[in-house]
């Protein structure tokens, strides 16, 4: 038995290398090419993490345990293998929500025997605060990620909670300011008492989960990238939470990393969108989706045929394709690879230009193209390819809207100062939307009126799919 | 200057030190890899699955150690799937290499 050999000075070293294994698979990160070993450390950081714990209850009910791990493990590899990477930000809200309720669970565990963890019994007052935290985050986390969910994977027909369009009331700022005064209220009861306050921890946890419902209703589909980013490091800081009150440093190092990153990756996504982190929280974003297009009717836009717009691409010498989410629900990655080899065979030097929230979530469409076997050499971030806008002979512009709009230029517009990929710069610009309906800014873009650009309406994958038939 | 630091203040240690390395790290990653990022960090932050097993474990089984058991089942879905989903994902960021340069 390993058990009565280790002291609480190795596990904690055990751990110790365990957290250095999840910065190094943080850092593997850095590069496409490293990015795999450090995901191997990442697995081996959490098989040292959980073998020494395991070690530690090995004469305790260790069997329990194996059995949930197993069915657990099975499951989520799963659903790994069959998901569909246009639903990754779904499936990434499922796993937010998870570790919420999981931190939510031990924390109740903890404040039921805290002895199985090593912490004093009764817990002392610093533990509970912490306890407190972790539960509210974790509780914040699961609701909430249950309600993005909901809103990616587009239920919101079956569940209104669930709608794409925010869901707004009058007074709902207060109502949450309230509730939040509340629970923090009933946490304060809970860790000033001095024996279990279960009362009003069950309240505090109960409003919580309220909460997470009613900060996440609020925010439109257009802010997704933004909240499924901000859970991301709300499971993170719950964990974080957790290992404060169990004195456990593994807990405290991954839980901040994580909860680092989703900070990092929500403030790129505003930066992206040109929002302020609590404009976002706020919500009621894109309730006007759709409506301002009406303008529009006076000018006039050219349109012509995917045998056209193939023509044009087949005989420019350089041509940069915009994916936008349109793209993604096409499901045209494939279609739009077929078509990229084929103009490179005849010569043409294609790039993609991504712009930071083309998709639903940071870095879906760099996935999306990578599934479809684009090489990354030929995927390009907003500022590595703006430049070369004006001396390109083709833009083609799939799904994309308000990151390619112009507007964003103009003193007073709603999207001005939003970093924006310089379409409007190139030679020719050939557009594929399935209407001249506005995207999620409500917003007119006036690229689609000017002399140089043709639209070229349709599905994506059904337009895309003829040109590759028509570049021969 | 006397008596032991208390066990919070070399939480807050770690924890401070901790975010000081994640920004750092988290910034030098490529943004063309930031939905693995994503994938990655929640299985990571799974590791609570450590405190949910010291949880479960107790002999005479009572009302925690079974939220213990099911808090080490979610978790598990989580390592799991963040894992072997991250791994799919960089693998297509991988094979594209070698067919490109056999393409051109």
């Amino acid at each position: 038995m390993m058990a009565p050999a280790m002291s609480a000075n190795q596990i904690t070293l055990l751990y110790l290398v365990a957290s250095i294994c999840f910065i190094l698979a943080l850092k593997g990160l850095s590069s496409p090419t490293s990015a795999r070993r450090g995901n191997a450390f990442g697995i081996a950081g959490m098989a040292i993490a959980v073998l020494t714990t395991l070690a530690v209850i090995a004469k305790g009910r260790i069997d329990w345990v194996l059995l949930a791990m197993v069915i657990g493990g099975t499951i989520g590899a799963f659903v790994a293998r069959r998901v569909q990477m246009t639903q990754m930000p779904e499936l990434v809200a499922a796993m937010h929500s998870l570790v919420g309720m999981a931190a939510v669970l031990i924390a109740i565990a903890a404040v039921n025997n805290p002895s199985s963890f090593g912490v004093p019994d009764p817990l002392p007052t610093g533990n509970k605060l912490e306890l407190f935290i972790g539960t509210f985050v974790g509780a914040i986390t699961f609701s909430g990620s249950v309600i993005a969910f909901g809103k990616l994977a587009g239920l919101g027909k079956q569940f209104r909670l669930f709608s794409s369009a925010p869901v707004v009331f009058p007074g709902q700022h207060m109502v949450n300011l309230l509730l939040a005064l509340v629970m923090i209220g009933f946490g304060a009861a809970f860790f000033l008492a001095a024996d279990k306050a279960w009362g009003a921890f069950a309240i505090m946890a109960a409003i919580a989960f309220v909460l997470g419902v009613l900060i996440i209703i609020p925010i439109g589909g257009a802010d997704m990238p933004v909240v499924i980013s901000m859970l991301n490091s709300y499971s993170g800081w719950a964990a974080a939470g957790i290992g404060f009150s169990l004195n456990n440093s593994l807990l405290i190092v991954a839980g901040s990393l994580v909860g680092s990153s989703g900070a990092i990756l929500s403030y790129i996504m505003c930066k992206a969108m040109n929002r302020s982190f609590i404009s976002v929280i706020l919500g009621g974003f894109g309730a006007a989706e759709g409506t301002a297009a009406a303008g529009a009717g006076d000018k006039t836009v050219r349109s012509g045929s995917a045998e056209d717009a193939a023509f044009m691409m087949a005989n420019a010498e350089s041509v940069i394709i915009v994916p936008g989410y349109g793209l993604a629900v096409a499901r045209a990655q494939h279609a739009v690879a077929e078509m990229t080899e084929k103009l490179i065979a005849k010569g043409v030097n294609v790039r993609y230009a991504i712009h930071p929230v083309a998709g639903r979530m940071p870095g879906h469409m760099n996935v999306l193209l990578a599934e479809a076997e684009v090489p990354y050499e030929e995927v390009f971030e907003m500022d590595d390819i703006n430049g070369e806008f004006g001396t390109t002979d083709v833009v083609l512009v799939l799904g994309a809207n308000d990151v390619v709009n112009p507007l964003a230029y103009e003193k007073g517009s709603a999207i001005y100062g939003m970093p924006v990929l310089d379409v409007h710069k190139a030679r020719t610009v050939l557009v594929n939307k399935r209407s001249m309906a506005s995207g999620y800014a409500g917003l007119d873009n006036p690229l689609f009126y000017m002399d140089k650009t043709m639209m070229v309406f349709g599905d994506a994958k059904k337009v895309v799919e003829e040109i590759v038939k028509a570049i021969d | 200057m006397s008596g032991t630091v208390d066990p919070t203040v070399l939480n807050l240690v770690v924890f401070v030190l901790a975010v000081f390395v994640g920004y750092h790290v988290i910034w030098n990653v490529t943004p063309a890899l930031h939905t693995p990022l994503m994938s990655v960090t929640n299985a990571i932050s799974s590791v609570v699955m450590v405190g949910a097993i010291l949880a479960a474990g107790p002999n005479d089984p009572d009302f925690g150690s079974i939220l213990g058991v099911i808090a080490v089942g979610l978790a598990a879905v989580n390592v799991a799937g963040g894992f072997l989903v991250t791994q799919r994902m960089l693998e297509m960021f991988k094979k594209k290499q070698p067919k490109a340069k056999g393409g051109k």
